[in-house]
């Protein structure tokens, strides 16, 4: 969790948000997830969001469902992606790096034994796509009990009580939803109601960060003015891998750019 | 969350934060439905003068050769729509309409919940989608045109298996897009709460038909209740009135598939272990890693790899039992319905009727068996027809 704390603390002082790619572990292959990663981390990305492919990914579109079976065509488990993780956090051992994975891969592995092993691979923070505040206690402990930030999902349609319950159960950072549906880039996001951020920042949440719908540096600078304090994108960054399945060197390249891009328009 | 959340250790409502509340408006609507005599009312006008309710149980004359046996089947085949489904789907339909809600969202796998559904909405002005897997609609052409015809539109799904598994997963999403004007019409009684819930009050009339026509043929409850599991509703529909009666023996029916030992079934209880998926706590088809396996079974109306929460209760519980029956052996039963009583019945209840002529055959001392015999089976002619050609039976 301290690497969430002393990110945000060090983006302050650059009067920058963040920005935060998300891939699927594993995508398209092992050895080239790993280069993946590596690439967003060069490209200026100030944490990851990483994936442990699921065979029924329900929170997620098109673009990601399609990761997650390519990286399962590959016989990708669970352990393989704890694995992968640890060489990422060997290559790095600043940058945040958050889990955003369903349920079902908690339980298999056992929730305690999965958190126990999830710090030790080097992850900071675990976001369990279906598995809503009122669910959430036993994932929280646990989370708690490792030094795992727990996050938890603000979205438009939250009322009061569930913002307030979000704020005060999440560490770490506040993933903050701006519209409905899944992951992907059919539709962009909206600007987060400044009430929403208001509300947030009143009840003492950790720090929102956008996402669903980033595809473009603008939406980043919108996310950015409109007081979140970064933005999340996936399905863009995936579509990239997805473009250049044949040609991993300018994949690689064109990952790193991307992000840079989208850093750039970080600056406030 | 109200603990009517939970059979046990067994279901919950594992989904998006984003659904959550749609699932909580649906809860109280249907709790606050239950106590309006104005809903009820309407509910039960339209199973008696629309769907044809209530349906007879009938005594089988020629397939049962032990004597000490009367076997009766509940018939659900003989309800509007030809199946069980038609009941619970009237109920959401109205449950739509009462939460202001213009449209409706439906995974179907043989195609059964489908056409309830397009009925439903066809009769109460409703606009409704259906998710069927590319690989169903392929299957099941006679279901799809019988959904088009009644205005529904019928998406095909590619992603994953192309079943219903992965048309689930997809009308999910399509759920967390559109919860404010669409209702999502789950045609199972599994899923995250308070689906579980809602499909059991909404079949229950079932047993409570079953226990009282029962009592009026042979003057005392049955000692055993017999019905086939995919998801379980027509199963829970027939169970929830005799579960306090402890005398009476419940089954659950499985898909054994090509064998229980085998790859290639869909019996989740008799094989599965615990698990989450599509919201619920219960027993699921699954890898070491908690991926979901495919399931098989000749009937795509049981070929799903979960299982309600409520019974995932009844099984852990010992309730009732869970048991499993091969394609072969459905097909057999399937036949000899058909031959013996002029019958035609769905291949998901020739499963039930396939353990119940097992379970007759061994008593030793007067028994009385009902059988759920919840659909009929138009819908599998032709896939019947191909199977025992290609056996050379035919």
């Amino acid at each position: 969790m301290r690497r969430y704390d002393a990110m945000f603390a060090h983006l302050s002082e650059k009067n920058q948000g963040a920005f935060v790619p998300f891939v699927t572990i594993g995508d398209p292959n092992k050895a080239l997830s790993i280069d993946i990663i590596k690439s967003l981390i060069d490209g200026g990305a100030d944490a990851l969001e990483l994936g442990i492919p699921f065979s029924d990914p329900i929170a997620d579109g098109p673009v990601i469902q399609a990761a997650n079976i390519r990286a399962l065509e590959q016989n990708v488990n669970t352990q393989d992606c704890l694995e992968i993780i640890a060489e990422i956090r060997r290559y790095n051992s600043d940058i945040p790096i958050g889990l955003l994975l369903y349920s079902n891969l908690i339980f298999a592995r056992g929730i305690a034994q999965f958190y126990q092993d999830a710090k030790a691979a080097g992850v900071d923070s675990i976001l369990v796509a279906d598995v809503p505040l009122h669910e959430a206690k036993p994932f929280r402990l646990n989370a708690m009990e490792n030094d795992i930030a727990p996050i938890f999902i603000a979205t438009p349609n939250a009322c009061d009580d569930t913002l307030r319950e979000c704020a005060t159960r999440g560490r770490g950072y506040t993933y903050l939803l701006s519209r409905a549906g899944v992951t992907g880039t059919e539709t962009t996001a909206q600007m987060p109601a400044t009430d929403m951020i208001t509300k947030l920042i009143e009840y003492h949440a950790a720090p929102p960060l956008l996402g669903f719908g980033i595809s473009e540096p603008e939406h980043v600078k919108h996310a950015i003015s409109s007081g979140a304090a970064g933005a999340i994108s996936g399905s863009a960054v995936v579509k990239i891998i997805e473009k250049h399945l044949d040609d991993h060197k300018t994949m690689c390249f064109e990952l790193k750019t991307f992000v840079e891009r989208m850093k750039a328009a970080t600056q406030k | 969350m109200s603990n009517s959340a939970y059979f046990g250790d067994f279901g919950g409502m594992f989904v998006p934060e984003l659904l959550v509340p749609a699932l909580k408006q649906l809860e109280q609507e249907f709790y606050k439905s239950q106590k309006d005599p104005a809903f009820q009312t309407e509910f039960y006008q339209l199973l008696n003068e629309f769907a044809g309710r209530p349906t007879p149980l009938t005594k089988t004359r020629n397939l049962v050769t032990n004597p000490n046996v009367k076997l009766y089947l509940k018939r659900e085949d003989l309800l509007h729509g030809g199946a069980h489904k038609t009941n619970q789907v009237l109920g959401q339909a109205l449950l739509t309409k009462r939460m202001g809600k213009k449209e409706v969202i439906a995974e179907t796998g043989a195609g059964q919940h489908g056409v309830a559904t397009a009925l439903a909405c066809s009769l109460l002005g409703l606009k409704c989608r259906v998710y069927m897997g590319a690989k169903d609609v392929e299957r099941q052409q006679p279901n799809v045109f019988r959904m088009r015809l009644m205005g529904a539109e019928v998406i095909p799904v590619t992603a994953g298996s192309g079943t219903l598994k992965d048309a689930v997963n997809e009308a999910m999403r399509d759920w967390s897009a559109n919860y404010q004007t669409a209702h999502y019409l789950l045609g199972t009684a599994a899923g995250p709460h308070p689906f579980p819930t809602i499909v059991r009050e909404f079949q229950k009339m079932i047993g409570e038909e079953a226990k009282q026509q029962i009592l009026k043929a042979e003057g005392r409850l049955p000692d055993a209740v017999i019905a086939c599991v995919g998801g379980g509703s027509n199963a829970i529909g027939m169970f929830t009135d005799f579960i306090e009666e402890k005398d009476v023996k419940l089954i659950g029916v499985e898909p054994a598939g090509k064998g229980l030992d085998t790859d290639e079934h869909g019996a989740a209880l008799c094989k599965g272990t615990k698990g989450i998926l599509h919201g619920a706590y219960t027993y699921i088809m699954q890898n070491q890693d908690g991926q979901i396996e495919e399931s098989y079974s000749v009937s795509a109306g049981l070929d799903y790899p979960a299982v309600g929460p409520q019974h995932a209760f009844l099984h852990e519980t010992g309730r009732a039992q869970y048991v499993g029956i091969s394609d072969t052996e459905a097909l057999d039963a399937f036949q000899a319905l058909a031959k013996h009583e002029g019958i035609i019945p769905a291949l998901e209840s020739s499963h039930a009727l396939a353990y119940a002529l097992k379970y007759a055959e061994a008593q030793t001392e007067e028994t009385i068996i009902v059988v759920n015999l919840s659909g009929r089976g138009d819908k599998d002619l032709a896939h019947v027809h191909q199977v025992l050609s290609e056996r050379g039976e035919l």
